[in-house]
């Protein structure tokens, strides 16, 4: 950590206190493994906000009706009736009945190839879309209707399916921030050791300084202004870093093409929110280093 | 805490020093000075100078006693009142406390930059000091790098760039040559002439002979010795000095 007078005066050619040069010691490339780590758990954290927003959004209006019938007249029968039935049914702006193609291809890779073969009765489907999201009540008079014209018909909010998959992204969420919490912690850990180490090593200095009349306020900012170089340089670089594995990582998930994890992206507010991670790394190590620089000066006289 | 009617620059009343669980290396330590005098504190080597030096720049509390100085109660007052009274002195310490890492010039500066003097003020008075201590083709050089002399020059330039209203030194002619320790006292001198109050500890008598005007201190195993009761506290309701060396 390199220590330097900088607001004693007015120029900025005061001398360095300590001869270090910057980014010598360890303090930044701790301060940059930090950031980095923050800036990936924060963007996890954002992406699985991001999904469980969007998800929930593109749910919220939605309801499957399921025909579960054997012979297929019949269940073809039942699904045309479901579906003319809920078109005319007032808050319903659509309801199309699934190809019978595409919820085979959907199930195909769990029953296999000889879904297609009519040997395994699939039920059909018939999408709904709500003009409003779906509550119970509404929910309860789709059933009532739609049974009088299909009684094989099972009606469910789409929402629904999903409650466990919500309920585990919101405890990555939590993860998420638990972490970023802990790393926070975990970087002012750091700078506190750094800094007594920095005193002790510069106690005879700040002796001096103290009887030549220094103030507490005046060593705590020579200490602050080194910390913050520190903290600025590590940032910077955890910032990069951490910004290349998120973009690696966001490629990976992209190639996936899977809708959930699609709709994880970040927004632009999401990345300037990553971009403030090192800034408020720097805010928390600078005000580490002030308080613990004038809780040992208060016990010197 | 200030009385604005005290005359005196410092007050010590029945101070004690002890470190520790040791017995006190100060006992009843009671004397005044006044604005404008030259003081040596004198006394063998053991005998308590430096610690009573210590207790004059605020380096150190007393473990019992009263201390006024510049009108302040200098051990009731809050801590973070103590920059400003210190900023009040110079002090030239017996082993010159220099920063390391600092060249001359900058040593010599730390007082005017800790006082928020701007960097193109300090150039000039602190150029000046260093050349007026014969150390003007020096002042780029770090401490490891001078002479124990050299090294007792800068302290003292330290010790006067700013200044100060009471100057305390600490054996500041014991490294240099003869010549340069009169020198030194002539500034010492020149400085209480324009109304510093000047504390020098020595040992060596021959140096108070120097100063004709200065007043004398001794200590005797922690005791101050005043016979004449010249620094007596509370002083003499005529004042005057009576011990003149």
């Amino acid at each position: 950590m390199a220590l330097k007078f900088p607001s004693f005066g007015s120029a900025g050619s005061a001398p360095e206190l300590m001869p270090q040069g910057r980014l010598a010691g360890p303090m930044p490339w701790v301060i940059a493994i930090m950031v980095a780590l923050t800036v990936i758990a924060a963007a996890a954290g954002l992406a699985l906000s991001n999904t469980a927003r969007n998800a929930a959004d593109a749910l919220s209006g939605g309801v499957t009706v399921q025909v579960v019938e054997a012979n297929p007249v019949e269940r073809n029968r039942q699904a045309e009736a479901a579906a003319k039935a809920l078109r005319v049914t007032p808050g319903v702006t659509t309801a199309e009945i699934v190809p019978q193609e595409e919820v085979e291809r959907l199930i195909e890779p769990w029953l296999g190839a000889r879904v297609g073969d009519g040997q395994i009765p699939v039920p059909a489907l018939v999408d709904v879309r709500m003009r409003e999201a779906v509550t119970g009540e509404t929910l309860g008079a789709l059933r009532r209707q739609v049974r009088q014209v299909a009684p094989a018909a099972r009606v469910d909010a789409q929402s629904s399916w999903l409650k466990p998959v919500f309920g585990a992204i919101d405890s990555l969420q939590w993860l998420a921030l638990a972490l970023v919490a802990l790393l926070g912690m975990a970087l002012a850990a750091a700078v506190l050791l750094a800094v007594r180490t920095s005193l002790g090593t510069n106690r005879e200095t700040i002796e001096i300084v103290h009887l030549l009349g220094g103030t507490d306020a005046q060593i705590a900012r020579v200490f602050q202004r080194a910390v913050g170089f520190d903290a600025a340089g590590g940032g910077a670089v955890g910032l990069a870093l951490g910004l290349v594995v998120v973009l690696f990582l966001g490629q990976r998930f992209g190639g996936l093409e899977a809708g959930l994890v699609q709709s994880g992206a970040l927004g632009w507010i999401d990345w300037v929110l990553l971009a403030l991670v090192p800034i408020a790394g720097l805010v928390l190590a600078m005000l580490t280093a002030r308080i613990t620089v004038l809780r040992a000066l208060r016990k010197m006289l | 805490m200030t009385d604005p009617s005290a005359g005196e620059i410092v007050q010590f009343d029945n101070v004690g020093l002890r470190y520790g669980t040791d017995r006190e290396v100060l006992s009843d330590v009671s004397f005044t000075l006044f604005p404008g005098s030259f003081y040596f504190l004198t006394g063998a080597s053991g005998a308590g100078k430096t610690s009573l030096l210590k207790l004059l720049y605020l380096a150190q509390r007393p473990s019992r006693g009263m201390i006024r100085m510049f009108g302040t109660d200098a051990i009731t007052m809050p801590r973070q009142q103590l920059p400003l009274l210190r900023r009040r002195l110079g002090v030239v310490f017996q082993d010159f406390r220099l920063v390391p890492h600092l060249s001359a010039f900058d040593n010599v500066a730390l007082p005017l930059r800790v006082a928020g003097v701007a960097e193109r003020d300090l150039e000039k008075p602190v150029a000046d000091m260093l050349e007026w201590v014969r150390l003007g083709e020096r002042m780029h050089a770090l401490p490891a790098q001078l002479s124990g002399g050299e090294q007792q020059r800068v302290a003292i330039a330290r010790a006067v760039i700013g200044r100060p209203e009471m100057l305390i030194a600490d054996e500041p002619t014991g490294n240099v040559d003869p010549d340069m320790a009169i020198k030194l006292l002539r500034l010492f001198e020149a400085l209480n002439r324009m109304g510093t109050t000047v504390v020098v500890a020595t040992h060596d008598v021959h140096l108070l002979k120097k100063v004709p005007d200065s007043l004398i201190m001794r200590l005797d195993k922690g005791r101050l010795s005043d016979p004449t009761g010249a620094l007596r506290y509370p002083p003499r309701p005529h004042g005057g000095f009576g011990s003149r060396g």
